[in-house]
């Protein structure tokens, strides 16, 4: 019962029309990944009731929201929206805007305390400040806030960095970060940032005209084959371990996963620090032999998994394989994958070139 | 030269009519403005001309219609009578019924404009965070559209002050009841009075420069806060 229920049968128009049938978790980050147009906004939207779906049925924690004969008005679900824009109140203060929320909360739960939600937001130098003396990360911050203040019991949170510059995304998403990992409250988080997905979701739901053409954990969703190879070349993994060694005479940190090691360039992360890192597929070799004797510095042992050709591409192939359960894509030319005889079962050495930590 | 007891008799009416007619006016306007600028109804249009006729219909038109209306024998006059109520015709009540009417695009439009531009945003934003209609409406459209009540009010009493073939058509000129300023200053001229007429005229160019100048001045101070834009 504990688990928020996503069903929804919206026409739009003739050419699109938005049909999901989606059980998430009801905790943590599951983020909406899709580009737009795909319908991850009117998604977030039914479930706000901020739109009405014909037919759909939306339910959190036994709890439902909307059902073939019952709708709940977006006024009365226990809820935080974070909208792409910020939209503060401008004839209030940041504070004002906090109070409103704090003065309309739902007193008989207490999801997060207003000093913290200040902390975690960094907010307590705006207070007094009207939202156009605000930068835009500033308000968005804001806005986080306001959402939370309203003390729900999911949070949904539409692209909250899509309206701000990379410098602005780069400044906020810690403090999204500290939030995810903070609240105990569930939070749906539409991107089209597969970098916001690595760092943010635990769980991922890939949307594609109006429908979710895959879903799970995150690290499983991004290591599957894609099934549509347009984003070929984007096509990136997920690798979370914990740093366990630091070599600060050459500038590297030694990453452990799934009994594997890696190699990174030394950031500000710690000893016993859990990151993320992003590898892209075309940042992935593949070597027959174990012999040392290349430039890259991470060399797995792992198993070909599965290879898959792109129908738009004949010179290109994808190959799927598993470093213990992490699994690692590789973009490969056709040629070489002949040359090497690539084969499901096969043992390889998967060479990674780079990999983006992300947390 | 100084005012005569008239001429602030006049002024006095004036000005008690044109806060009444103002006040009523903000009031009965709200609902038609908030109505006129979120329903996609196909009665949208004609309402909104309705509306909006006064602006281009000269007031002799309208006053004349109104009379016919209110008078003893019209369609609302008779069912006043018949409830024992006086006639509306040259009546100070009869006087704020039609500037009321004719006033009434003055106020609405800018409410109108004020509700249209805030968009749904604002309102969606409020009532995720459970805020009911009614509250959503006290609280979040009422002080977006302020700069629109303040215009509608600057304009909607202005426009009342300066009102002339109305008041004549259906007030008449009776002194202490329906002689306001626009009329006082119309006998003054067919009396020859040219230094009275010209000192309530002054009076007027005056009045409104310092209402429009106030007016500016206020919606541009206001901008910044009401203006949802991208924050």
């Amino acid at each position: 019962m504990n688990e928020l229920t996503i069903r929804i049968n919206k026409k739009h128009s003739e050419a699109f029309s938005l049909t999901v049938d989606l059980l998430l978790p009801n905790r943590g980050v599951s983020a909406l990944f899709g580009r737009s147009g795909s319908g991850k906004t009117t998604l977030l939207r039914c479930v706000a009731g901020l739109e009405k779906s014909e037919d759909g049925e939306i339910k959190l924690n036994g709890k439902s929201w909307q059902s073939a004969n019952y709708w709940l008005p977006a006024h009365k679900r226990p809820i935080g929206y974070v909208f792409q824009e910020a939209s503060l109140f401008p004839h209030l203060t940041a504070k004002g805007n906090l109070d409103f929320a704090i003065k309309r909360a739902d007193s008989k739960r207490k999801v997060i305390d207003y000093a913290d939600v200040i902390d975690l937001m960094g907010i307590a130098p705006l207070l007094e400040k009207y939202p156009h003396q605000l930068s835009g990360g500033e308000r968005q911050r804001i806005a986080i806030a306001r959402a939370l203040l309203i003390q729900p019991e999911i949070l949904l949170m539409d692209e909250p960095l899509s309206a701000l510059d990379d410098e602005l995304k780069h400044d906020i998403l810690p403090y999204l970060e500290n939030l995810c990992q903070r609240v105990q409250i569930p939070i749906l988080y539409i991107s089209h940032s597969i970098d916001e997905v690595i760092r943010l979701a635990d769980y991922l739901v890939i949307l594609e005209n109006g429908k979710a053409v895959e879903q799970g954990a995150t690290q499983a969703v991004l290591g599957k084959l894609p099934t549509t190879f347009t984003q070929h070349q984007d096509t990136s993994i997920l690798i979370t371990g914990t740093i366990i060694e630091q070599n600060n005479e050459w500038g590297l940190s030694t990453l452990h996963f799934d009994q594997h090691r890696m190699m990174i360039r030394q950031g500000d992360e710690n000893i016993g620090d859990a990151v993320r890192l992003r590898v892209q597929s075309r940042d992935v070799s593949i070597s027959l032999s174990e012999e040392d004797n290349s430039s890259i510095l991470n060399r797995l042992p792992v198993v070909v998994d599965a290879l898959i050709k792109d129908p738009q591409d004949p010179s290109t192939i994808m190959v799927r394989m598993l470093a213990g359960n992490t699994p690692i894509l590789a973009s490969i030319t056709a040629l070489s994958a002949q040359k090497l005889k690539l084969h499901q079962g096969q043992q390889v050495i998967a060479q990674i070139k780079s990999a983006a930590v992300l947390r | 030269m100084l005012l005569s007891a008239g001429d602030i008799e006049a002024i006095w009416l004036t000005i008690k009519l044109a806060v009444l007619v103002t006040l009523l006016l903000l009031i009965v306007s709200t609902p038609i403005a908030w109505w006129l600028a979120r329903t996609g109804s196909w009665l949208k249009a004609p309402i909104n001309a309705i509306v909006a006729m006064p602006l281009v219909l000269p007031p002799t038109v309208l006053g004349f219609y109104l009379l016919i209306f209110l008078g003893p024998d019209g369609a609302l006059g008779a069912r006043l009578n018949q409830l024992g109520l006086s006639p509306l015709p040259f009546s100070f009540r009869g006087l704020v019924v039609a500037s009321m009417v004719y006033s009434l695009p003055f106020v609405v439009q800018p409410i109108q404009q004020a509700f249209s531009a805030m968009g749904q945003r604002p309102l969606e934003v409020a009532a995720t965070l459970r805020s009911s209609p009614w509250d959503r409406f006290i609280h979040v459209a009422l002080p977006l559209a302020k700069p629109g009540y303040l215009s509608a009010a600057v304009l909607g009493f202005a426009h009342t002050v300066g009102e002339f073939g109305v008041v004549l058509m259906i007030g008449g000129n009776i002194e202490g009841e329906t002689r306001v300023l626009s009329v006082q200053i119309y006998d003054h001229v067919e009396a020859l009075e040219y230094g009275q007429a010209h000192l309530l005229s002054l009076l007027m160019v005056a009045f409104a420069f310092c209402v429009l100048a106030l007016l500016y001045a206020v919606q541009k101070r206001s901008n910044s806060t009401t203006s949802i834009g991208p924050y």
